[in-house]
């Protein structure tokens, strides 16, 4: 009866609201949880002497970017009931170990599905229509120099596959469709609600596209799910997009590809080992590099903070969790 | 170009049946290997191998002067192949006294001189539709790369720059407002493309479109205020030369974009470049410029700008399907055929 305790709290104390959170992730992210919550911040500079009681007390912990929660996590702070996720994806979080003590997990939610999905088919323009090689052109004076730039390759009524056809990997079909592409997918399990082709395995998606784009999450089934048979498949004419995770992807194979142009392009927000990106990729004019931030919007930002607040109120209010997974 | 082909196979018998126009149409093989055409200047190896197998090329880059040339080829020139960069203004179809046709490896018709060519009976030709969708996603690619720092924060990474902390944030573009300066072919292909990022489109075009549910404004001011993204698709004439002005400009704002994958002179680009010095306007993705191939190299150093060589039918697929068009469009003129893509 834990959470009718809650109900009879004094008001002048607000709720523990446990920070769990790796160092470079800044607490600045969530200005609001000051005034709403008595914040438990492990990293909190001075240290907070109460910490140590209070954190065992603590019922909810907010997860901040992709911050590892595991065992260890779980076992230190034993009174947490509900784990608020604010990442994207949620590869971070053992979610094994929160269902074997009954912790519950929300995500993000659809907070950043838009502007991942944006970035997908930005990236994808990118490569194919040599934007950011041709700008580099430009600026680097070659224009009246070199009179003509390279041909590009056109994207309009390409085959689009996505591996992955949750809330980006739908936004992103939606928008490739208005580009007159045709549009097949691979996902664990077919969607019987959508028209697009589907493909049970992702070899036979790649042997029949163009314009390959990663949006699925990071598991131990998709770990590396894009190998050397998949980009064989995909080929000299093909490219790829990554939006989900690095290791979706295997890297060392990816840049062999790259590198002997084996594959035609490929655009990454995201690499096994961040911020490392391999430097053979640093002098491609075939690949299209971003620092993992298709989510780095102020807009993205602020219905992050919408879904992360309504989850931890919902919480605290016992109503059922906006985006439990 | 099929009509030579089938003339290959079956020999020149086949080109009276063909045309079915009579004995005194009939063209000789020789006589189209015969006819001169003019090349204004370098716009694609495969264009001007397709015509070199079916015509006598000159290319007007490869000769010292163009009075020389004149005075050596003038007679020899029926057509005039021109592009963007240069097309076939009062001088040159002046000195060229047999030229009968103009067919343009582009959609713009800025660098041709229409009136000239009415007056004296010359045919124009030019590539609609089959690069509507490259310049359509190259506009939408220019937006989404400026407003998202696409290329600036890749150049962030390969300067090694993320070791040391993360990009800074850029902006969203689903959902934005859209105004778009001419809703002809490329205008309206954008505006599909856009809406599907759930962008509301408006737009501002000599006379409103009965056909079509977004918003019209008869006033480009008044278009560029109520838009977060301006672009510009129209053709260039007269009274679109500087159309987006020092006004149009500070009614888009500082939170605005512009793009431009129109003729650099529909922008002042002095305005436009102090503009984006100063802040007043929050960006530009341009893929032409006032004075190609020159370009304002205050804007080298900005991060809200998107840079491209004037590349927005450049691809590979339709490279090749302007020039089939352009052998099309000139053989079918010396074959009397109706024209399939005249524009006078």
């Amino acid at each position: 009866m834990a959470a009718a305790a809650d109900e009879h709290q004094p008001s002048e104390t607000p709720p523990l609201l446990l920070v769990h959170r790796l160092p470079r992730f800044k607490l600045s992210f969530f200005p609001f949880l000051q005034t709403e919550y008595t914040v438990l911040d492990p990293l909190a500079d001075p240290p907070d002497p109460s910490f140590p009681d209070l954190s065992k007390s603590a019922r909810i912990m907010l997860c901040v970017g992709p911050t590892p929660v595991g065992s260890d996590e779980l076992d230190r702070y034993p009174a947490v009931e509900c784990v608020v996720g604010s990442s994207a994806g949620l590869n971070h979080i053992d979610l094994a170990a929160c269902r074997r003590r009954g912790v519950r997990v929300t995500s993000a939610g659809d907070a950043f599905s838009d502007d991942v999905a944006d970035y997908a088919v930005g990236l994808a323009i990118d490569v194919l229509r040599r934007v950011s090689a041709a700008d580099r052109f430009v600026r680097a004076g070659s224009w009246p120099v070199q009179k003509e730039y390279l041909l590009g390759s056109k994207v309009s009524g390409k085959r689009v596959g996505i591996v992955g056809l949750g809330s980006i990997g739908s936004r992103v079909a939606k928008r490739f469709e208005a580009f007159g592409c045709t549009i097949a997918y691979n996902s664990r399990s077919m969607k019987s609600h959508v028209s697009y082709t589907y493909y049970a395995n992702v070899v036979d998606l790649a042997s029949n596209t163009d314009i390959l784009i990663v949006c699925c999450a990071l598991t131990n089934e998709t770990y590396h799910v894009i190998n050397n048979d998949v980009m064989t498949a995909l080929g000299k004419t093909g490219i790829i997009v990554n939006v989900g995770r690095g290791a979706l992807i295997d890297e060392k194979e990816l840049v062999e590809f790259l590198v002997r142009g084996e594959l035609g392009g490929a655009g990454l927000d995201v690499f096994e080992h961040e911020p490392h990106v391999p430097k053979e990729l640093l002098t491609l004019d075939s690949v299209v590099l971003s620092p993992h931030k298709a989510v780095f919007t102020p807009e993205s930002f602020a219905a992050l903070e919408k879904v992360v607040l309504g989850n931890i109120q919902a919480f605290f209010s016992n109503e059922p969790l906006l985006t439990e997974i | 170009m099929f009509g030579f082909f089938q003339y290959k196979q079956f020999g020149w018998w086949s080109l009276i049946l063909k045309t079915g126009s009579g004995f005194q149409d009939f063209i000789t093989p020789t006589e189209m290997e015969n006819v001169g055409v003019l090349m204004t200047c370098p716009m694609s190896a495969y264009l001007e191998q397709e015509l070199e197998k079916r015509f006598t090329l000159f290319k007007l880059w490869e000769n010292p002067s163009r009075t020389e040339f004149s005075a050596r080829y003038a007679d020899s020139v029926k057509a005039v192949v021109g592009n963007t960069k240069l097309g076939a203004d009062s001088a040159l179809i002046d000195s060229l006294p047999r030229l009968e046709i103009v067919a343009s490896y582009s959609v713009g018709l800025d660098k041709i001189d229409l009136n000239k060519c009415k007056e004296r009976g010359i045919r124009v030709t030019n590539t609609p539709d089959v690069l509507t969708d490259d310049v359509a996603d190259v506009a939408i690619g220019l937006a989404l790369a400026t407003f998202r720092k696409i290329c600036a924060s890749d150049g962030f990474v390969r300067r090694g720059l993320w070791r040391n902390g993360d990009f800074k944030l850029a902006t969203k573009f689903s959902g934005k407002s859209m105004g778009i300066v001419g809703l002809g072919r490329i205008g309206s292909a954008i505006a599909k493309r856009a809406s599907a990022f759930g962008c509301t489109i408006s737009y501002h075009s000599r006379t409103k479109k009965q056909n079509t549910n977004y918003t019209y404004y008869s006033n480009i001011v008044d278009l560029a205020a109520n838009s977060q993204i301006l672009v510009v698709a129209c053709a260039l004439t007269e009274e679109t030369r500087h159309i987006v002005n020092r006004e149009v400009i500070d009614a888009l704002g500082p939170k605005g974009i512009l793009i431009n994958i129109g003729r650099g002179p529909h922008v002042d680009e002095c305005e436009l470049v102090s503009a984006l010095r100063e802040g007043r306007l929050g960006g530009a993705g341009l893929d032409v410029f006032e004075n190609e191939p020159d370009v304002p190299e205050s804007l080298f150093g900005l991060e809200n700008v998107v840079l491209l060589p004037h590349v927005g039918s450049d691809t590979v697929e339709t490279s090749k399907a302007m020039a089939d068009l352009v052998v099309s469009n000139l053989e079918f003129h010396f074959l009397k055929k109706p024209l399939l893509t005249p524009v006078v």
